[in-house]
């Protein structure tokens, strides 16, 4: 019993760190997107006074159980995400609730919370949520198939479904990482990860002045703030599981912030330097290219490393 | 003034009438702490989500605020596409009749506390369109204003001056334009109703 309080003591810390690394991230990547187009942006703060006004502010519309429900889902996805994922290698307190197995677990998360947004934007009403939650879904599925093959390519590689025990794996030497021993799964699961970020080219989903802001157009005031703190978690989440899956994982915090930072350099470098994608054009982008570079890992990790 | 009255939503046919609330609008109470209240003002007035109604000549100054050249984003000024998300209401030059039965419905889907910026002559006097038939002359008898921006166009520079005027009066807590229309609530219906003839949306848009 006394084990299981200190872990989730252990996982409330490790929640309250990443959220709040996940908040300066997004207001880094922010200042850094207005300096590619030479201006100064937002004070790096800014997303924390944003969260506080949207706090304050009041409501008065209500559109049923499942409008309040939706950033109640989306939020238990990003918890729920990050709760499965060890973020720091070989550490007792930030390993959270790791365990044989996770991996499939961590993935069927990452679809949680897209799932509440679902529910709860489709009973706002509104004809541009409806829109953005059916492109949402679309493009899910379809980067989903690269990255699930990604990921079966890593667990044949690895023989083992624990995140732990594929970072172990990757221990040594950086020639270790999934990154040089499975290039083909890493780049499969990148070209996903770019459709996970939702930046441009693959922003079809909140598709800002095209289709308002997509999905969340009827939230506001606490709603909102409630899915602005899921989005750092979830986005940090991710990070950290694609850092521990591909890049060796980290075995202390500046290790940790220095490669996901670079991790989302990937989404962003592109992202600024691609203008959006037509909706049809995304979903077919991943179901060729990408899905073909996924089979064509798990053929390599047949050949190479399950003889 | 009258709160428990429910709204007649006369515009609307006796179907119609069920789908609609006929609450009226409720006026902000501060927070009973004062220093809650002031921490959030603060935070109001550095974090201003605008929602752009381009009705005239002022959606084209609006759009370079966010270019590199002069940059409101550093300031916490942000663009929102969405009514809900949006805390200041900025009115773009004249208002038609028609494009005015749009701002009431805009304005009032938005969330209190919301202010509302009006720029150029034209929404203050009428401007160059004083005697048009089909032009409204001062906004403010139909929503509140908190905060007027003169000129012909006004350029960006005085916009972000009255960006940063509005933030002094919200870090003040003197906007209360909000809650005056909550108060005269019949009296500006009445003015709204004057001049749109097709009035065919319920009395308060929730």
């Amino acid at each position: 019993m006394m084990d299981w309080l200190v872990k989730i003591g252990y996982f409330l810390l490790t929640l309250g760190i990443v959220t709040v690394y996940g908040l300066l991230l997004s207001a880094f990547i922010a200042r850094t997107i207005a300096k590619v187009q030479g201006r100064i942006g937002i004070p790096i703060y800014q997303v924390f006074i944003d969260i506080l006004k949207n706090l304050g502010k009041r409501t008065a519309v209500s559109h049923g159980v499942m409008f309040f429900l939706g950033p109640v889902l989306r939020i238990a996805g990003g918890i729920g995400t990050l709760a499965f994922i060890p973020v720091i290698y070989g550490s007792e307190v930030y390993s959270n609730f790791s365990m044989a197995g996770d991996l499939m677990l961590v993935i069927y998360f990452v679809f949680f919370g897209q799932l509440g947004m679902a529910l709860g934007a489709g009973e706002g009403g509104h004809p541009y949520s409806a829109i953005g939650v059916a492109r949402g879904l679309a493009q899910m599925s379809a980067f989903e198939l690269p990255f699930a093959l990604a990921i079966v390519s890593i667990v044949v590689q690895y023989g083992t479904l624990s995140i732990t025990d594929i970072v172990a794996a990757q221990q040594g030497s950086f020639w270790h990482w999934t990154l040089f021993t499975n290039p083909l799964a890493t780049v499969a699961a990148m070209i996903a990860f770019l459709g996970m970020t939702g930046y441009s080219p693959f922003d079809v989903v909140l598709a800002p002045n095209e289709i308002p802001v997509g999905p969340p157009t009827e939230y506001h005031s606490s709603f909102l703030a409630l899915m602005n703190t899921n989005q750092a978690i979830f986005a940090a989440a991710k990070l950290i599981l694609f850092m521990n899956l591909f890049f060796g994982g980290a075995t202390n915090l500046i290790e940790l912030v220095v490669k996901t930072w670079a991790i989302y350099m990937v989404a962003i470098f592109i992202g600024v330097a691609f203008p959006r994608f037509r909706v049809d054009q995304s979903i077919r982008f991943f179901l060729r290219v990408p899905t073909l570079i996924g089979i064509a890992s798990i053929v390599f990790v047949q050949m190479t490393f399950a003889s | 003034m009258d709160t428990l009255t429910p709204l007649t939503n006369s515009g609307l046919s006796p179907e119609e009438r069920e789908l609609f609330s006929d609450a009226r609008p409720v006026a902000y109470e501060p927070y009973p702490a004062k220093v809650v209240e002031g921490v959030l003002n603060w935070a109001r007035a550095n974090s201003m989500w605008i929602l752009a109604f381009g009705t005239g000549c002022g959606a084209i100054e609006i759009n370079p605020l966010m270019t590199a050249r002069f940059d409101a984003n550093r300031m916490g000024v942000a663009m929102r596409q969405t009514p809900r998300q949006s805390s200041v209401f900025m009115i773009g030059g004249y208002a038609s009749v028609k494009s005015l039965k749009r701002i009431i419905r805009s304005y009032e889907q938005m969330q209190g506390p919301k202010f509302v910026v009006s720029l150029g002559i034209c929404p203050i006097n009428g401007g160059m369109y004083w005697d048009s038939y089909n032009t409204i002359n001062r906004i403010d008898q139909y929503i509140p204003v908190d905060l007027y921006i003169t000129g012909c166009m006004p350029r960006p520079e005085p916009l972000i001056a009255g960006l940063l005027e509005l933030k002094k009066m919200i870090k003040a807590g003197k906007c209360d334009g909000a809650n005056r229309y909550v108060q005269n609530f019949d009296w500006y219906k009445e003015n709204q109703k004057r001049v749109i003839k097709d009035w065919n949306m319920p009395d308060y848009n929730w």
